[in-house]
């Protein structure tokens, strides 16, 4: 996801020279190119994210697009209060990039495990938030922030994640990895990969099963994730996100009002509290947290089973 | 205005009513007709409670019309208490102390990559100095060589619930700023003259940026307010706002 998000910016920045590139010192063997090409557009400002995110709104208040670059909480928790006053409420054309979504940092411990930044990132007025679920969708994201001229959140894996689906036409709409009516399957991120597991061993046990990537979750097409799950008498989200504030919030207030509604089963990351955090990869720091796929067919079935 | 709206900060409006005058009279390239204009020099007010004189300041060089600060801190009106970028001439609203210097200096960059030429001036409080966001902006500025950049430092010597010298010391100010490569100016903050003598000199021959540490009054020109912390919160009685102009217009 890293490489395909630095080639993509570096293509958007060969055809637009107003884009700038800013990291808080990390982007080691990822940025180098994009450093390389464009010298003059590429700036480390040090380990200093609220200096960082300051700095992009002077800039981007002077008539550039800047993306800002970092590890998971660094670039937005870090900077929050900067990036609430001076990039959106201003309206300036800045863009966090965050790599590290979830648990991608496994072994590397509490610090470097992104569980509420979606969330958070979203409460922030006017800006946009986008969590791609592979690489074609970083693609898709990166090109259609670069152009769209309104604070922007990027929420990264790391690398290696394979594509899981068809091209993608409109990354402002859900995009469907894999039909299915009865049950649908809404996933952010990559941890779509195992929604698609699930669905699989699911349809084995003759259960029709969809599963579809929702990687913008602000503005939420509110509309097609309606359509998505017209037919279905269970909805599950799924998402490398504690649930209050990310997909669950999102999707579960879509419905809300409904005077007939279909049941929502939220899956993500249980809230971590006072314990600590085991190392682990990032693999089995999700199966501990419930998300094997195995999990989720069991937690599927049961929701079937209150209907 | 501050009597009117029963509003509070006038102390810290007064020690920076000279520093804004200078600015905007003999200073900043910026004009009323084009606010906007891509070569314009920026001001970046960073001490966002000091919003009477900014937007006084703004309408005297005819930004709007006077009348038009009736509606300060009003129902409805875009004179909000912290200073906002609703208002003509204002380039961005702050409030949360910490936050001018890193836009400052995004401004700076970006008016460096452009060679237009533009000068941006930054205005800090002194109690704002706590706040680690400025010394990340410190550190990076000279790094960078910012010489069109220009700090200047309210030096009151009042924060909000103290002294500067009993909340947080900031001596030896001046050698702070040295150490992390600025040109420091120290002069009176109340002496037009010096004020205007370091403001022309930027951008600075030294290739580092400027710092003006302005020493100045608290509630400066108006005796019972000087030196009174109580005047960051307090909104004059129209006794005392009699008084006090009567003593600002001596």
């Amino acid at each position: 996801m890293r490489t395909t998000f630095i080639e993509s910016l570096s293509q958007a920045a060969s055809e637009n020279p107003d884009i700038w590139l800013l990291c808080g010192d990390l982007g080691y063997s990822v940025l180098e190119p994009f450093a390389a090409k464009f010298p003059d557009r590429y700036l480390n400002v040090g380990v200093a994210e609220q200096n960082m995110a300051g700095i992009a709104a002077g800039i981007a208040l002077s008539g550039k697009t800047v993306f800002i670059y970092s590890i998971g909480n660094f670039p937005t928790l870090r900077c929050l209060e900067q990036l609430r006053n001076d990039v959106c409420y201003h309206g300036a054309d800045v863009k966090v990039v965050a790599v590290g979504a979830g648990y991608a940092y496994g072994s590397q411990g509490y610090t470097h495990h992104a569980l509420e930044d979606a969330g958070i990132m979203s409460m922030l007025p006017g800006i946009e938030v986008f969590v791609p679920c592979d690489p074609m969708e970083v693609r898709a994201a990166t090109g259609l922030i670069a152009t769209s001229g309104k604070p922007s959140y990027l929420r990264l894996s790391r690398q290696g994640e394979p594509n899981l689906g068809a091209a993608v036409t409109n990354l402002r709409k859900p995009r469907i990895l894999r039909d299915g009516r009865d049950v649908v399957i809404l996933a952010s991120g990559p941890i779509a990969s195992r929604a698609l597991e699930a669905a699989g061993e699911l349809a084995g046990r003759g259960r029709d099963v969809g599963v579809v990537s929702v990687s913008c979750l602000k503005p939420l097409d509110e509309a097609a994730i309606r359509d998505a799950v017209r037919d279905a008498s269970l909805v599950v989200t799924l998402e490398e996100h504690i649930l209050r504030g990310g997909l669950f919030s999102l999707v579960a207030g879509l419905f809300a009002g409904d005077a007939r509604r279909p049941p929502v089963t939220g899956l993500g990351i249980p809230e971590q509290g006072g314990k600590t955090s085991s190392a682990g990869s990032r693999e089995a720091l999700l199966d501990a947290a419930g998300l094997s796929a195995q999990a989720i067919v069991a937690r599927i079935e049961q929701s079937l089973t209150k209907r | 205005m501050v009597h009117a709206a029963k509003a509070s900060h006038i102390g810290g409006c007064l020690s920076m009513a000279d520093i804004l005058a200078v600015l905007y009279t003999r200073i900043l390239r910026v004009d009323p007709a084009e606010p906007q204009s891509p070569s314009r020099d920026r001001f970046v007010l960073s001490k966002g409670h000091a919003t009477a004189i900014m937007y006084a300041t703004l309408a005297e060089c005819g930004f709007f019309s006077l009348t038009e600060l009736d509606t300060y801190c009003r129902d409805g009106s875009i004179f909000t208490g912290h200073v906002s970028h609703a208002v003509p001439g204002v380039e961005v609203s702050t409030g949360s102390l910490g936050h001018g210097l890193p836009i400052a200096i995004g401004m700076a960059l970006a008016a460096c990559h452009a060679g237009a030429g533009s000068r941006v001036f930054c205005l800090l409080s002194d109690g704002e100095c706590d706040e680690g966001s400025n010394w990340e902006g410190i550190l990076f500025a000279p790094h960078h060589k910012l010489d069109n950049l220009c700090v200047v430092v309210d030096f009151n010597k009042i924060q909000s619930f103290g002294s500067v010298a009993e909340v947080l010391n900031l001596d030896p100010f001046a050698e702070k700023w040295k150490a992390f490569g600025w040109q420091v100016e120290e002069i009176d903050g109340h002496d037009l003259t010096a004020l205007e003598r370091v403001l022309s000199g930027v951008p600075a021959a030294s290739g580092r940026p400027t710092v003006v540490i302005a020493h100045t009054v608290k509630g400066k020109g108006v005796s019972f307010m000087e030196n009174k912390l109580e005047w960051h919160y307090r909104s004059p009685s129209d006794e005392l706002l009699a008084q006090a102009l009567a003593e600002v217009c001596a």
